[in-house]
């Protein structure tokens, strides 16, 4: 046998061997390539932003309160979770009642109730209970900064106090995850500490949610099998197995290769290529707000007005969008309209680019004397889009009008660490604008906590300085208006003046692209930052 | 030699002291804040402060630091501010992973860069020669996490032969050296080892050549000896030096390349290290910079050694 013979003979026997990696997959089974690094926290209070509350929260755990998820066309509104119904104590607005679920176990089989109800408040709030555990305080605490203490009632009815009289906190409450207090104290037993029996609990959690955790690798795994003791409807596919995949190209790839049937976030430019290869691309509106946040200081160009409206109307969204392969969703405002909290602003933010140098010319600003601005940028980022590209079209097309921008970028965990400094620390640069992304979901972060002049730094993220009575008295009356469709009015009106006074620069919304293999079925994006993985299934 | 082996592993206490002090520093100085491993961005001042202390990152500076190295005396690499687990779980499994993937691409490296080296020097000027060099320049200048790109693109998108990523059908934990595991490793192997075997070649080439050109070889010739007997002696001059290079190859190797893993998704101590540095995770950090920095100090005291015992003229005190 020739040379040649033998290595044609030892690529051929190599040929079955190479014919591709095992795609037999059992029938049921959603493979899902998350954008995050690490698997989030399973342990029932999930970091990696929402996409752990997407993917390791709601799927094991239930909340007291939660997202309706069921539809891709209307706001996703806050539905009853593991409480049927609340209130507030009419004599005393700090106290609310909950009413529990009956008949909910959790993954373990012990029973869901008030007890446990106190037990998960304690958890984060109560240094001195012995299964205080500080890391889900910074991951929750921040999410429901009114809610102080859990009282039990009965066996099934809580009581939950607030600092104030705050009507936000069932909103709230979607971010505090039910674990299995009898689970934690099992665990407990064989563990030094308690540190160490919430390490033993996220490897081995149990929660109420639709899926029981089956399988944990630090870093690379997390296999979750359907709970078929689910107390609601139950899900579709058997099983899911969550990969972190950071790379977005890796992330192509493995769906491509049919390592995974769904993909988060594909980059714009690999989707020609997936809907080529019949991958189903879906997106929704999200509240996801993509803007520069201004700085209202005295001397800031931003603090006047007319510039803010300016800018508003100079950008050109349909080229932007263009930009983005179509991902991205005109804003008029932080919600949209049709939303709850809309209002109905006069001010209607759209691209006229006459306008916005007629605004500019009376706020003082000509070719003679253009607008200088300076924007504190980051280069990539969780939920930041595409950054860089965004920002650098802008800084295009605003030169149109005459307009200067120059970037200060830093990196993601820089510019986070500086939006709770202020536009008055040294950390901002002289900056005129931040531009951090941020969900929506929730009116204190999304309205409250950039237009309550007492949410200025180092409180929250006030980060311009933004200082107005009306504001305030706008905020203060929302949050004491208890029954929800004035709450929602009250919001609503408060909306409306942030927009007429254009208290952002509203560039962009996400709409959370994601790709999917055809054999998914029954997948329905809400227009939400979650995903209610009980309805899709693998045909 | 045993007077040199316990003076080289003193030496190893101030190399891993400065290292976890330099690595200490650097965090401290770069911008951003390790707070943010723990709390959202959003989360009010009060409760910052409040992680910040139960967490022990409202200390001073030299008393974090000196927490730290009294915990790592007693074997204690702290827990990750991320995720709470203990740094030496995680970094056990990343540290088996990249070593499993730093072999595997040094062995592909060394071996072929020094056949080619080796052919290249024998026949210097040829069109052999030429090749080989072409091959190891082309070697250390493709951007290697380019390289693996395109490979996932053509061995994974289009022919669909091998996996994109991961360590495993299951993960890395059950791995196991069969086909259906080993094949996750071919596409990193291949990216990592054209480095590697780029330098080799270039190395070895340079050695053999020289070597050549030294009269005892042509002495070798002259009395007659065979062209495999000459190879011999040759491969035996430049055994030393080629391997400190090949040392310092494979301690590069076993830090983890960070772009590499991450386009494949290998999870390496390149991986855990892009995810602590952009979450400012300084107990994975340092932990994992100490134990990467000591993996390299005891690789250069066996190099040292194995030189020695290759060639007695490298005497050591």
């Amino acid at each position: 046998m020739t040379l040649r013979r033998l290595l044609l003979a030892a690529c051929l026997a190599t040929m079955p061997a190479l014919a591709g990696p095992s795609t037999a997959q059992a029938q049921g089974t959603i493979r899902i390539g998350m954008t995050a690094a690490d698997i989030p926290l399973t342990h029932g209070q999930p970091d990696q932003g929402f996409e752990g509350n997407r993917f390791t929260g709601i799927p094991l755990y239930d909340a007291l309160t939660a997202w309706d998820l069921s539809a891709a066309d209307k706001p996703s509104v806050v539905i009853p979770g593991l409480a049927t119904e609340w209130a507030v104590d009419e004599a005393d607005k700090t106290r609310w009642v909950f009413r529990l679920r009956p008949g909910v176990t959790f993954h373990d089989g012990t029973p869901f109730n008030a007890d446990a109800v106190v037990w998960n408040v304690r958890k984060v709030l109560d240094r001195e209970a012995p299964h205080y555990d500080p890391r889900q305080v910074g991951l929750t605490a921040s999410r429901m900064p009114a809610l102080r203490r859990a009282e039990k009632i009965d066996d099934l009815t809580v009581a939950l106090f607030t600092s104030e009289p705050d009507s936000l906190l069932p909103i709230n409450l979607t971010n505090l995850f039910m674990a299995s207090p009898a689970h934690w104290e099992k665990l407990r037993a064989g563990a030094a500490n308690a540190e160490t029996a919430w390490n033993a609990f996220a490897a081995n959690p149990s929660g109420t949610g639709p899926f029981r955790l089956t399988r944990f690798v630090a870093r690379e795994r997390v296999e979750m099998v359907r709970n078929d003791a689910y107390w609601g409807t139950k899900a579709k596919a058997e099983r899911i197995v969550l990969l972190p995949i950071p790379e977005a190209n890796a992330r192509t790839a493995a769906l491509l290769s049919g390592q995974v049937d769904w993909i988060e976030a594909p980059s714009p430019d690999a989707v020609p290529q997936l809907r080529s290869r019949s991958m189903v691309i879906t997106q929704n509106l999200q509240p996801h707000v993509w803007p520069w946040q201004p700085c209202f200081t005295a001397g800031n160009p931003l603090a006047d007005v007319r510039v803010r409206r300016a800018l508003n109307l100079a950008i050109d969204h349909d080229g932007l969008k263009q930009l983005l392969g179509g991902f991205m969703v005109a804003p008029v405002g932080t919600v949209a309209p049709g939303h709850p909290w809309w209002g109905n602003p006069s001010f209607q933010i759209r691209t006229d680019k006459a306008e916005a140098q007629r605004l500019l010319a009376e706020a003082g600003y000509t070719p003679q004397r253009p607008l200088n601005l300076k924007v504190q940028i980051s280069a990539s980022g969780s939920g930041q889009m595409q950054p860089l590209t965004m920002n650098e079209f802008l800084q295009q097309d605003l030169k149109t009008i005459g307009v200067n921008v120059e970037f200060d970028v830093v990196d993601w965990n820089t510019l986070f660490t500086n939006w709770r400094q202020g536009c008055q620390a040294a950390s901002a640069r002289g900056a005129h604008a931040t531009n951090v992304s941020f969900a929506a979901m929730d009116p204190f972060f999304a309205m409250v906590r950039f237009w309550d002049s007492r949410m200025a730094p180092p409180v929250s993220n006030n980060w311009g300085h933004f200082n107005d009575p009306r504001f305030d008295a706008m905020i203060r009356e929302a949050r004491n208006t208890f029954d929800p469709a004035a709450r929602d009015a009250a919001l609503a009106r408060l909306h409306a003046a942030g927009v007429d006074e254009a208290l952002f620069i509203w560039i962009a919304h996400d709409v959370s692209p994601r790709a999917m293999s055809p054999r998914i079925r029954g997948y329905v994006q809400p227009q939400s930052w979650f995903v209610d993985l009980r309805l899709p299934y693998v045909q | 030699m045993i007077l040199y082996l316990l003076r080289r592993l003193f030496y190893a206490v101030p190399i891993a002291l400065a290292v976890g002090f330099v690595c200490f520093m650097l965090v401290q100085i770069a911008p951003g804040d390790p707070i943010n491993a723990i709390v959202p961005p959003d989360a009010p001042a009060d409760v910052v402060e409040q992680v910040r202390k139960d967490y022990g990152l409202d200390k001073p500076l030299p008393v974090q630091f000196g927490l730290w190295l009294l915990k790592v005396v007693q074997g204690d690499l702290g827990r990750s501010l991320a995720t709470g687990r203990p740094v030496w779980s995680d970094l056990q499994t990343a540290i088996g992973n990249t070593l499993m993937l730093a072999f595997a691409a040094s062995s592909l490296g060394f071996v072929l860069g020094c056949v080619l080296g080796g052919l290249a020097g024998t026949f210097r000027g040829s069109v052999l020669d030429r090749t080989a060099v072409g091959v190891a320049v082309a070697g250390v200048s493709v951007p290697h996490y380019w390289l693996g790109m395109v490979m996932v693109v053509i061995f994974s998108v289009q022919l669909n032969w091998l996996p994109a990523m991961g360590a495993g059908p299951g993960g890395s934990s059950d791995w196991s050296w069969d086909w259906e595991h080993i094949q996750h490793l071919v596409l990193p192997m291949l990216t990592l080892s054209v480095i590697p075997m780029g330098i080799v070649t270039r190395t070895v080439r340079g050695i053999v050549a020289e070597i050549m050109n030294q009269e005892f070889v042509v002495a070798l010739r002259g009395k007659g000896l065979t062209r495999m007997g000459v190879f011999l002696h040759v491969v035996k001059n430049a055994a030393p030096n080629a391997l400190a290079v090949m040392g310092l190859q494979l301690g590069y190797l076993m830090g983890g390349s960070i772009l590499v893993e991450t386009v494949f998704s290998w999870p390496g101590t390149g991986l855990l290290l892009n995810s602590a540095i952009f979450q400012r995770d300084l107990p994975v950090l340092q932990g994992t910079i100490l134990v990467l920095a000591m993996f390299f100090v005891a690789l250069n005291l066996i190099v040292d050694l194995v030189q020695t015992t290759l060639d007695p003229r490298i005497k050591r005190a």
